[in-house]
Formats: structure tokens, sequence, C-alpha cells
């Protein structure tokens, strides 16, 4: 499991942790490449069904990035975000997820430090929860192309 | 409209577990409206189910489908290519889908995927709450446009009961006492006199207690 390589998702808003992101790269600041990003205008226009498709298609760890609280470009697009990313933890206990493995984070888009350091932060978290159970079971029926060492 | 809620993901796993594939049907209706079993809905679950049994070692098929309406047979006819490639169907509509899919598909089990909860309205975003218990004969009008039916816990006909404090119903300071708020309307529709106005012991038959009910328009009826 020490090799074991994390597929992360962030789902990052357009006017915050996108541009922090693009921040971080003009500062030379180096970041986990497990973190894989999807641009959205808002961290609102996240779906649930975004959320559960991610992990249904083998991701191990997601997260939402969106503006500090009081400062969404959309008013308040972030915190209807965050209660979204609530809902989705509850429906990932039913499924037999770890909810760790769902984050609702927020940043500014001069934050280029705090960007790489949560996207280090969460590949770690998630290296040491091992595979999703999902992206395992996708392991075990396709043995000969997936990457997971599955035990 | 008639709200519902998704029933839980264990329940309705071992509803599917025997079957190989199935077709998870959505509902345009109401239940859109309320977020329960609309084309997001289905989308979602059908993703948790898919991999809430990839984890015990079983696969499924999920065909996805929403319908404009489950409760009319016109819309449900739609189905009739769809079927013979499933096992089992799976409903995200309210209980009237649901037995509209079980009276035409007789070949077919057919399970809920939704509790079917009351007729209300949206209060804000996301909560909806009941308002109306189809009584058979409705008395908005005698009452400033508020159901005590609907809104009173003891269904009371004329006045609140001793368990009404500040507005409250006794049953949850959430809760609103239907009494009070008939008083409130009242009062602001000049219309005071209405209240000490004595309605007599309602007649149930009408609301269900003679059976269940039928509506029959002969100028539209075939």
């Amino acid at each position: 499991m020490d090799t074991f390589e994390p597929v992360i998702v962030a789902f990052c808003c357009h006017y915050c942790a996108y541009t922090a992101a693009d921040m971080a790269g003009s500062q030379r600041l180096t970041y986990p490449s497990n973190v894989k990003i999807i641009r959205v205008p808002c961290s609102s226009k996240v779906d649930a069904l975004h959320i559960v498709k991610a992990f249904e298609m083998g991701a191990d760890g997601v997260y939402v990035a969106g503006c500090l609280e009081g400062d969404c470009h959309f008013k308040n697009g972030n915190t209807r975000a965050a209660r979204m990313v609530d809902y989705v933890q509850k429906y990932m206990d039913e499924i037999g997820i770890e909810r760790e493995r769902l984050e609702m984070v927020m940043m500014s888009a001069g934050m280029g430090y705090r960007f790489a350091q949560v996207a280090t932060e969460i590949t770690e978290k998630i290296r040491k929860l091992g595979p999703s159970s999902i992206h395992a079971a996708i392991c075990r029926q396709h043995v000969d192309t997936c990457a997971v060492v599955v035990e | 409209m008639i709200t519902a809620e998704r029933k839980p993901l264990e329940e309705l796993i071992e509803y599917v577990r025997p079957f190989k594939r199935i077709l998870l049907l959505g509902c345009n209706e109401c239940v859109t409206v309320c977020a329960a079993g609309g084309r997001k809905e289905v989308g979602l679950l059908a993703s948790g189910l898919h991999m809430a049994l990839l984890k015990s070692g079983s696969t499924i098929e999920i065909r996805e489908h929403t319908l404009e309406r489950q409760c009319d047979p016109e819309y449900v006819e739609e189905l009739v290519p769809m079927i013979d490639g499933v096992d089992a169907i799976m409903s995200m509509a309210c209980g009237c889908g649901v037995q509209e899919l079980a009276r035409r598909f007789k070949g077919k089990p057919v399970f809920p995927a939704v509790n079917t909860k009351f007729m209300g309205a949206s209060e804000r975003q996301g909560v909806w709450a009941e308002r109306c218990q189809g009584c058979g004969d409705c008395l908005l009008g005698k009452t400033g446009g508020i159901c005590p039916i609907a809104r009173c816990a003891k269904q009371l006909m004329n006045g609140p009961c001793g368990g009404s404090t500040g507005g409250h119903c006794e049953i949850g300071d959430d809760v609103d006492c239907a009494w009070a708020l008939i008083w409130e309307r009242l009062k602001e529709l000049g219309q005071e006199e209405r209240f000490v106005e004595i309605m007599p012991a309602k007649d149930w038959r009408p609301g269900g207690g003679s059976g269940p009910r039928k509506i029959i328009r002969e100028d539209l009826a075939e």
C-alpha cells in the first residue's frame, strides 16, 4: 500500500480556488499531481451527482473548493455548496464510503500557498485511508489494467 | 404537490439484490419538485445502489429513465419497449405511480424507492409542509384559507385546544397552532365573527371514510 497513489478530484471555483491554483503555479509552489482539478463557475454549481459519480468512477477522494465565507461572487454559493457536501457525506455513510473522503474547503484567489497546502494535506489524508472501497472493487474486476494493488 | 422522501438505501438494496437488471424510474411531476424522485435523484440513487452492491461483490445493471408522469397510463405506455429487458422496476414516484406500473406490467416486480408523505406546499427552499389531507369537503372558505384538518394536530373544528401557547401547538414549538393562524387571518380580513360560528361535526365520508374514492367526469370518461 506504500505505493498507493490516490485519485483525487477537486472541484474548484473559477473565482477563488482555481485562480489560487494558478497563483500556486506562478509562485512555483508544488502540490501533488494526484489532485485533478475541475474548474466550475461557482462551488454551488457542483451537484451531489457530480461527487457521487466521481466516487463511482473510482476517485479515492473529492473536495469542493469555494470562496471564503462572505466572499462568494454569487453571494452565497459557497455556503450552499457546503450544505450540499454535508448532504452527500450522509449519503456516503449509507453507501459505506468513509465521509472523510469528501471535504469542503474555502480559500481566496490570492491564497496560492493555501491551495498547495490543502492539496498536499488532503492527498496525505487519503493516502493514509487507502483506496476507496469502490476503487478497490473496480480493481478486483479489472486486475490487469488497475494500478491499485488489491489485497 | 404530493411530497415524498427516499427510503433508506439499505432497504432498497434488499429489494434489488436478487435481480441482474432493473429499471429505475423517476417522475417529472411532484417528486421532482420536492427533490425526491426526479431525473437527478434517479441518477444519485442508481449510483448509490451500484456502489453499495459493488462493495459487496455483486453487480447490477441499472437502466435509468424518467417519465413525464407516472400516474397516467398514457405516459406509462411508453415504457413498453423497455420492460422486456429488465427483471424488475424500482419507481421513485409517489404511491400512485408505483401502483400504475404494477397495474400495467403485471409480470414484473415493482418496488417503491420513496415513502410518499403528504400533500404539501413549499415553505421555503428545501422545506415542505403538510397543507391538505384531501378531506373531500373543503372548508378553507370558512377558516380564512388555513386548514384545521391538515394543520391542527387534533383536527379540531371550533377553535384551539388548551395546548395552544403563544401561537404554537403543544406538540412542538416549530408547529404553528392552526387555530391561532386562523384567528390572526380572520382579524386581518375583518371577519372575526366567523370565529364564533359553530361548525357541526365533520362528515368524514367524503374524506375516505366510506372506502376508496373515485371521481367520474361523465363528459370526459370513455
